[in-house]
């Protein structure tokens, strides 16, 4: 049957063209991949190339004809034994109406966020059903479980050597990791228990270093792929978000990128702009990501072991400042901890204060200010940042009606700010002043001591914060 | 000046220069009759499903952007020979003929071109990212580069598990100036990871000339501060490539490290659809079809050594188009996926 050859679009969003020229003639022989002719719209010009092979049997629009609409039927081509006399029942390919953009996007806002819905349906905790205040006391253990004192930067190794006995996929790989036994020491003792094979040096070469760990994700190992600090994973941010948070959507669930992106996050001290940021909030942004940040020793090998063992792309923010700090961890064959829970790490009903990292340090010790004031803060330590435990936030404010949010990161786009948006949105009729952040200043780090200080977020800035939603 | 050496490139497809390799430049070995007819086959497959393609992206079936292969086709079907069961193969955004090659599935993979339920990703990858855990394709890359650490740390997956797979991995000329590639190299070295290092060199990236953009032009040579051999292949000659992928896979699964193979190919179309191609020549792009065609090339040879008849290749042609057009018929009424999809696959 003769072939109709349609006007094509250059882009999804052309409409008409002109058809320029013919290069073509009636009569002539054409084969596949023959440019015919040439349309132009005010942006560009195309080639017609023949996608069917036999004679042009005739010109339906001539050349020169100015506005006409994609789809139009612009020539015939005629097969192999057939003429002009076949015209009429030429077969127009079959057209098939393009999705409209409209009614997808209706779809998609009437969807309801699964994590939102949830939170208004939780019902709100009572004080006496909190845990009693203990700056570390995890839901998660058995009563009575032993308790040892360690260091966060020994949690940390400890929960990758654990997961590296148990499962020889898992490998670290980074600067300094192996020989040097880690520019912060967390991979200290690594490379002696499980050698260069599984504890491998990489060159300075983040970008490269991270897309090879998300290559040998995708294969099926699984890399803790470290930063030296996540200032440097700005060289390796392509990798992160492009390969490894968005191939299991774009590959339609086939594709896994089981990789946790660890090393320390935010400031540390008296190294200025460049090697002081705090990218929560950066990687909070992203969906397909994992973002968790502890504060002690318990957590960070609790949410560390539970990283590893994540099928999905985990970063795991560590901080320079608590890796010296020591804590109690309980004594467990296999301490693992579920991410996206957050810990009320004090109750108080008077002002919810919520923190993450090194900010639990400043919310801890404000609470102990506040309370010599007779204002009884509610600390949460939200440890992980995406999935955010909206429903732990959402049940203090509901009791204290007053929140404080607290990060060293900076205040625009922030953790707080998406904290504040969440609790307006879901608890508005039960708060009793605006929610309040504090954020780290709205400038590059600075150098000088006391500038660095002041760029901070501070115990005094929390609880002037904390006394001005009480209107104390 | 940069227009004026752009304009002085005198051929359409570059020859492999004599230096290009420490063998020199062989002529191409012969291939059995057998393999020159299923890569005649492979071949005409890729070039008759993009040009169904690019039919289907005029009638607005297709969105977004879709870069065609054709002319390239040599490349992917003789790098293919060469390959075993658990070899991976990954590139980047210019990847339909890979996938093809690889043995995916035509209507899986124009379904996913629509956008449609049973694409490969499910409608939610497109025409630059798909994959295929079963048949070892990584995808379909859209950011320029980044698909080279990636391919090499497919490559050091092989190596730590200790089997003798190889990752093929394929970048264009474009990519071959990415910072990235050479980060790739030196750890590819350093560890001695077996990966095949492609470069498809098909002289412009986007709409800029290799000699506009690369202080030296022979890419089979950017692996030498590494220590890294490369090898110039006439890419649009099915044997040369499948030679020199049998060598150079034999160098990766023999625990030697990477290769690099440039491929000197050409594509005929634009970059992407909406490329008008005022780069260069109708007459360039003309003498290449006429005289480098990689599947006329075949096609000639099958019949000049009467290993088939007109009427054989009739058939293989009509067999390959009804497979194309059945795709694109199961493409075009294959359903959207369901609203509910926009929520799945973003974690597990």
């Amino acid at each position: 049957m003769p072939i109709e050859v349609l006007m094509p679009a250059l882009s999804p969003t052309m409409e008409k063209g002109n058809l320029a020229k013919w290069l073509k003639s009636v009569g002539d022989t054409v084969k596949a991949g023959d440019v015919i002719a040439e349309i132009e719209t005010d942006k560009a010009t195309m080639e017609v190339e023949a996608v069917d092979e036999g004679t042009l049997g005739k010109i339906l629009i001539p050349e020169g004809t100015a506005d006409v609409a994609v789809n139009t039927p612009i020539a015939v081509i005629l097969g192999e034994g057939e003429n002009a006399s076949d015209i009429k029942a030429a077969a127009p390919a079959k057209r098939t109406p393009v999705p409209d953009p409209a009614t997808q996007q209706h779809v998609a806002e009437s969807e309801p966020r699964v994590e939102e819905t949830d939170a208004v349906k939780a019902p709100a905790a009572t004080a006496s059903s909190l845990p009693k205040p203990d700056a570390i006391e995890l839901p998660e253990v058995p009563a009575g479980t032993e308790m040892v004192t360690m260091t966060m930067r020994e949690a940390l190794r400890d929960a990758m050597a654990e997961e590296m006995r148990s499962d020889d996929s898992v490998f670290v790989m980074g600067e300094e990791v192996a020989e040097y036994q880690g520019a912060y020491k967390v991979t200290q003792g690594l490379l002696q228990e499980f050698g260069p094979r599984r504890v491998v040096d990489t060159p300075i070469t983040e970008h490269g270093f991270a897309g090879i760990g998300v290559g040998a994700a995708l294969a099926g190992l699984k890399p803790i792929v470290e930063f030296m600090t996540f200032n440097f994973a700005m060289q390796a941010i392509d990798q992160i978000l492009n390969s490894a948070a968005k191939t299991l959507y774009m590959s339609g669930g086939q594709m896994k990128s089981s990789v946790v992106f660890r090393g320390p996050n935010g400031a540390a001290a008296r190294v200025a702009a460049q090697h002081s940021q705090d990218y929560s909030a950066w990687y909070s942004h992203i969906p397909g990501l994992t973002v968790i940040a502890p504060s002690n020793a318990a957590d960070a090998k609790g949410l560390l072991k539970a990283s590893i063992r994540s099928p999905n792309p985990v970063i795991f923010l560590e901080n320079e400042i608590l890796y010296g700090q020591s804590s109690p961890v309980p004594k467990l064959d296999d301490f693992v901890l579920p991410i996206g829970k957050a810990r009320v790490a004090r109750t108080g009903k008077d002002v919810t204060l919520v923190a993450f990292s090194i900010g639990m340090t400043y919310a801890l010790k404000s609470a102990d200010e506040l309370a010599k004031l007779g204002i009884e803060a509610e600390v949460i330590d939200l440890r992980t940042l995406r999935p955010l435990d909206s429903d732990t936030v959402i049940a203090s404010v509901k009791k204290t009606g007053r929140i404080v949010t607290i990060e060293e990161g900076w205040p625009q786009c922030g953790i707080g700010a998406e904290i504040a948006a969440r609790v307006v949105a879901e608890a508005f009729d039960y708060l009793d002043a605006p929610p309040t952040r504090v954020a780290g200043k709205d400038v590059p780090m600075p150098y000088a001591a006391n500038l660095e200080k002041l760029a901070l977020p501070s115990v005094a800035e929390i609880v002037e914060a904390a006394k001005a939603v009480c209107y104390r | 000046m940069a227009v004026a050496k752009d304009k002085a490139q005198p051929n359409a497809v570059q020859r492999p220069s004599a230096d290009s390799s420490a063998n020199g430049a062989a002529p191409a070995p012969d291939l059995s009759k057998d393999l020159q007819i299923s890569a005649y086959r492979d071949m005409l497959l890729i070039r008759r499903f993009e040009e169904k393609a690019g039919q289907m992206y005029g009638m607005g079936l297709i969105g977004g952007f879709c870069h065609l292969y054709i002319g390239q086709e040599a490349v992917v079907v003789g790098m293919q020979m060469a390959l075993k069961p658990g070899d991976q193969v990954i590139t980047g955004y210019r990847d339909h003929g890979h996938m093809l090659a690889c043995g995916m599935d035509p209507k899986g993979v124009m379904a996913e071109l629509t956008g449609r339920t049973h694409g490969y990703s499910k409608g939610k990858g497109g025409s630059m990212h798909m994959f295929s855990a079963e048949k070892g394709f990584f995808g379909g890359h859209g950011i320029v580069g980044a698909q080279v650490p990636l391919g090499t740390g497919l490559a050091f997956a092989n190596k730590y598990r200790g089997n003798d797979n190889v990752s093929l991995t394929y970048f264009g000329d474009g990519a071959a100036n990415q910072g990235q590639v050479y980060e790739s190299f030196n750890m590819a070295k350093l560890w001695k990871l077996p990966v095949v290092y492609i470069i498809e060199n098909n002289q412009y990236a986007m709409g800029t000339s290799i000699a506009r953009s690369s202080a030296t032009t022979n890419l089979a040579k950017r692996g030498l501060s590494h220590d890294i051999a490369g090898e110039q292949v006439d890419g649009m000659d099915v044997r040369a490539v499948s030679a020199a992928a049998e060598k150079a896979v034999a160098w990766c699964r023999g625990g030697n490290g990477p290769i690099i193979l440039e491929m000197l190919t050409y594509r005929y179309r634009g970059h992407s659809m909406s490329d008008p191609a005022k780069y260069r020549t109708r007459e360039e792009v003309e003498k290449v079809r006429t005289d480098h065609d990689p599947i006329e090339q075949v096609r000639r040879r099958l019949l000049e050594r009467k290993w088939v008849g007109e009427d054989d290749i009739k058939k293989i042609d009509a067999k390959i188009r009804d497979a194309v057009n059945e795709a694109a018929e199961f493409a075009i009424n294959d359903p959207e996926p369901d609203p509910s999809e926009l929520y799945t696959d973003v974690v597990r």
